[in-house]
């Protein structure tokens, strides 16, 4: 059985990491496991959870700015934040129920590690784009620190941002300051139906040209909005495109009427109100519109929102997939059936002839060893990935393969 | 004063100059190069004027290609490069030495492709910040970094410094707004980071580089994100009777759930200048004045001035001044964007720029006039309420070694101020070699060593801009070439 450390102190875990890189073992970091069937497996010696690094350190609502502890977790936060009239503005994903680890187990750390964000990322930014100082530890046992609290400072290379999306093969995070945003006094959503993959692209890219700051945009094809629970649209037979609107309470019948008449010609939509939008759209943070069948693979799929339906249909060409579009169609949540390689040559196919990247977030652990999860690194990309884990991690004992086979 | 101490210049690197001019010619053409001493004198110094050494020539790429291989010369002649736009840097970061050369991305100045349906820009690096909106402006967009200097500095210099402006509270800096780039390695490698997508895969080189000062490569093309510009915009003025109030106003705004897109702050000194010069309609009874500016429908700013005038009232105003509309905002923000230009008028300045949390700005202004009287100077504050970022600009005689050594010292004092009240030595300006030393009062040995040893990863030998941003003395080893060593904690 793999050994699990659980340091209870940031000066515990960088004691701990220190100790392993002095006895260069390998260790796989994890949060409360929400991430542990996402991407490669890890080859390591030792599991280091964060759990134990726990709590909120600083908040100040009216600087809209927080602090915490790298295994917070995530429902802990937003439950803090909610008692202020607050909310974490990028509306952070948990993989755990689509990936068969537990759901509502996401720490802050995890969420800052793979910066995945949910559907208001197309207003708000990423967890990256909102995240303003780390405090972590590397792969040579040093504790650092790097950005700050405060909204603006260019002072130094930006290190904190840099470690977003890395998965842990740079640092283990110990604390984490990141913005955070005033709850919205109302929204509404405006669901259309039948709309077509391009069509419904169409109609969401005209949504985003428009001044009205959208703060999701998602369509999906027939198959997925079958499963929504959302009370009016549960069971629809039809593809719902689907937008929402979040603003004062003054406004937003004057912002609903401009969306109408900018959309016209896509049909009449179904309205939500507040409480409905808000139900909605939390289905979309754990994915549970996507079948999660455990006979199927997951990918993710950035790329331009004009090109998105395109690449579907392209991947339908050689398998029965599922997609689900968010960010206006400028990421594709794709669940193909399982396969030897996850279909990972027709998807990275369909992508890479028309722009974006492609990462396996579900398969079997023996097809995520077995194929690049990530989108493979050109040449003068990889030499400088590989400068930058050297820099961070030099004998390669963070997350060992837990992004590349080889880093 | 000048006290900031600058590295030896190479003596070798100088005697080879007309056979290192010789074959750069030969690689490049020489109509892209500038050689005589009037010509190079032009970028002696940046906006950091203080500061001056011609440097040993002056190359202006065209293309990408150019700079690849202008940098790949450099690399194998073991000559340094100091990247520069448009010259505007604050902080000293274009500064050159005589044994440099000074690459300047000027000419690189297109529009490539423009995308409104996909909302991106791709231009080249020479072009300035407000030249982007001025092209998709026609068709309802714009691009939001917005520094002071919009109109004269590059993006290439954006993505150095990481600019941002009076409305990054609500559209962010320009790391928020890039996607990718273009650019090249100081041994002539092209890479491509980012793209078109909103995310990226892999690590996220992007944020590495940008804000990285020209350490890192020679950034030739961007992508940027183009966003619908707002039906409209009006700013509220509003004068307290104390700076207390003022910072507790601004409190009051975001705690009721509004972001506004800018709040600006001017303390009485600045007010004063400002209005004599602008004549923007400013109260000159007040000791704080803000501006509040919110973006949407007619009816919804309408709603949510009122709301924020009410906020303020329970602050005991003394003015509350609504725009009417566009001349009058216009004017508004006329004086606050001359600020800087109508001080300057007056006296002679440094210009600080740390950045503090919000609920330290009371106690953060009484010590700044402290450290200046202490220093016996005077000190006008203009700043972004919303983030906290303070612009202290200390007036003094630069005609007088005397005044400008205290003012030096004033500076020195109240970034570490800054730092202390738990905030950062600078948000918008950059480092260079302004704040380079005062690194070590933000960040530990290690801390620095972490981002040196990125440096290291993307510009092995340091050529690349070197002896600005990190302290002069930890760089020495990698500058002088003598390993090709990792970074060090102590």
């Amino acid at each position: 059985m793999t050994e699990l450390l659980r340091p209870a102190a940031e000066w515990e875990l960088q004691s701990m990491i220190a100790k392993l890189a002095a006895q260069k073992r390998r260790v796989e970091i994890v949060g409360h496991g929400a991430l542990r069937n996402a991407g490669r497996v890890a080859r390591s010696d030792v599991v280091l959870s964060t759990a134990g690094l726990k709590g909120v350190t600083l908040y100040e609502p009216t600087e809209i700015v927080m602090s915490a502890r790298a295994g917070t977790p995530v429902y802990e936060i937003e439950s803090l934040l909610a008692a202020r009239g607050q909310m974490l503005a990028f509306e952070p994903i948990d993989l755990g129920p689509a990936t068969g680890a537990p759901g509502g187990a996401l720490s802050i750390g995890g969420v800052f590690s793979t910066n995945f964000s949910g559907s208001r990322r197309i207003l708000a930014g990423s967890a990256r784009d909102n995240l303003l100082g780390v405090r972590a530890v590397n792969g040579r046992g040093e504790l650092f620190k790097s950005g700050g609290r405060v909204m603006k400072n260019v002072t130094g290379l930006d290190i904190a941002r840099g470690l977003t999306g890395s998965w842990g093969t740079l640092a283990v995070m110990t604390e984490v300051t990141f913005k955070v945003a005033p709850l919205p006094q109302t929204m509404l959503t405006l669901a259309y139906t039948g709309l077509p993959d391009d069509l419904a692209i169409e109609a969401l890219t005209t949504t985003m040209a428009t001044p009205l700051e959208v703060s999701g945009a998602v369509h999906l094809p027939k198959g997925s909005a079958a499963r929504l629970r959302q009370a009016k649209l549960k069971g629809i037979d039809q593809p719902v495109t689907l937008l929402r609107l979040e603003t004062f309470s003054a406004a937003i019948e004057g912002r609903k009427e401009k969306l109408k008449a900018a959309l016209k010609v896509y049909g009449t939509p179904i309205e939500l109100d507040a409480e409905e939008t808000w139900s909605l759209w939390s289905e979309f943070r754990t994915l549970s519109v996507m079948p999660f069948s455990t006979e199927t693979s997951l990918w993710r799929i950035s790329t331009l929102p004009t090109k998105a339906a395109e690449i579907v249909f392209a991947i339908e060409k050689f398998m029965d997939a599922t997609a689900f579009y968010d960010w206006g169609g400028g990421l594709i949540w794709l669940e193909v059936p399982a396969a030897a390689d996850a279909g990972a040559a027709d998807v990275r196919r369909a992508v890479s002839v028309r722009g974006g990247h492609a990462t396996l977030i579900r398969a079997q652990p023996e097809v995520r060893a077995s194929v690049d999860v990530f989108e493979p690194l050109k040449p003068e990309i990889e030499r400088l990935t590989r400068g930058v884990k050297s820099a961070f991690d030099p004998d390669g004992l963070l997350n060992r393969g837990r992004m590349y086979a080889n880093l | 004063m000048p006290h900031i101490e600058l590295p030896e210049p190479d003596a070798g690197v100088i005697r080879r100059r007309p056979i290192l001019i010789e074959d750069l010619k030969a690689r490049v053409g020489a109509d892209l190069l500038i050689l005589d001493e009037d010509g190079r004198r032009a970028y002696e110094t940046d906006a950091f004027t203080a500061y001056r050494n011609v440097p040993m020539l002056v190359v202006l790429p065209r293309t990408t290609e150019d700079v690849s291989k202008i940098l790949k010369f450099c690399h194998e002649n073991d000559v340094k490069v100091i990247p520069r736009g448009a010259g505007t840097s604050l902080c000293g970061g274009a500064l050159p030495t005589e044994d440099a050369i000074v690459l300047c991305v000027s000419k690189m100045n297109r529009v490539i492709e423009v995308d409104y349906v996909n909302r991106f820009a791709r231009v080249e690096a020479g072009i300035t910040n407000l030249e982007i909106t001025s092209r998709v402006a026609p068709k309802g967009f714009f691009y939001a970094p917005d520094p002071s200097s919009q109109l004269a500095c590059t993006i290439a210099g954006n993505l150095a410094m990481n600019s941002g402006g009076a409305h990054c509270l609500k559209y962010g800096v320009t790391t928020h707004n890039v996607l990718g780039v273009k650019m090249v390695l100081i041994d002539g490698t092209i890479v491509d980071i980012g793209g078109t997508s909103l995310e990226r895969n892999g690590y996220d080189l992007l944020s590495l580089m940008i804000g990285s000062e020209g350490q890192l490569g020679v950034v030739t093309e961007a992508t940027v994100k183009i966003l619908p510009s707002a039906e409209g915009a009006r700013p509220l003025m509003i004068g307290f009777r104390s700076p207390e109030a003022a910072g507790s106003c601004v409190a009051a705004i975001i705690a009721a759930g509004i972001i506004p897109v800018a709040i600006e702050y001017m303390d009485r000194a600045a007010i004063e200048v400002c209005e004599a010069f602008a004549g923007a309609g400013y109260p000159l009874d007040v000791e704080a004045l803000l501006i509040v500016e919110v973006e949407g429908s007619e009816n919804e700013i309408g709603i949510l001035l009122a709301r924020i005038a009410e906020i303020a009232a329970a602050h005991d105003p003394k003015t509350v001044v609504m725009s009417s509309g566009p001349e009058q905002s216009a004017r508004i923000w006329a004086g606050r964007k001359a600020a800087f230009g109508a001080i300057g008028r007056i006296s002679d300045y440094l210009c600080m720029d740390g950045t503090i949390p919000l609920a330290q700005l009371p106690h953060a202004l009484t010590r700044i006039s402290q450290i200046c009287a202490e220093h016996d100077l005077k000190v006008a504050n203009i700043f972004h309420a919303g983030d906290g970022n303070l612009h202290p600009l200390i007036l003094y005689d630069a005609n007088d070694d005397s005044q400008a050594d205290r003012a030096e010292a004033a500076g020195e004092a109240i970034l570490k101020l800054c730092v202390e009240l738990g905030g950062c030595l600078t948000g918008e300006h950059g480092v260079g070699i302004e704040k380079r030393e005062l690194m070590a009062s933000q960040f530990s040995a290690t801390d620095l060593a972490v981002q040196m040893r990125i440096k290291t990863v993307f510009d092995p030998t340091w050529r690349l801009n070197p002896a600005k941003v990190f302290p002069l003395a930890a760089t020495e080893t990698m500058r002088s070439g003598r390993a090709a060593s990792t970074p060090e904690a102590a």
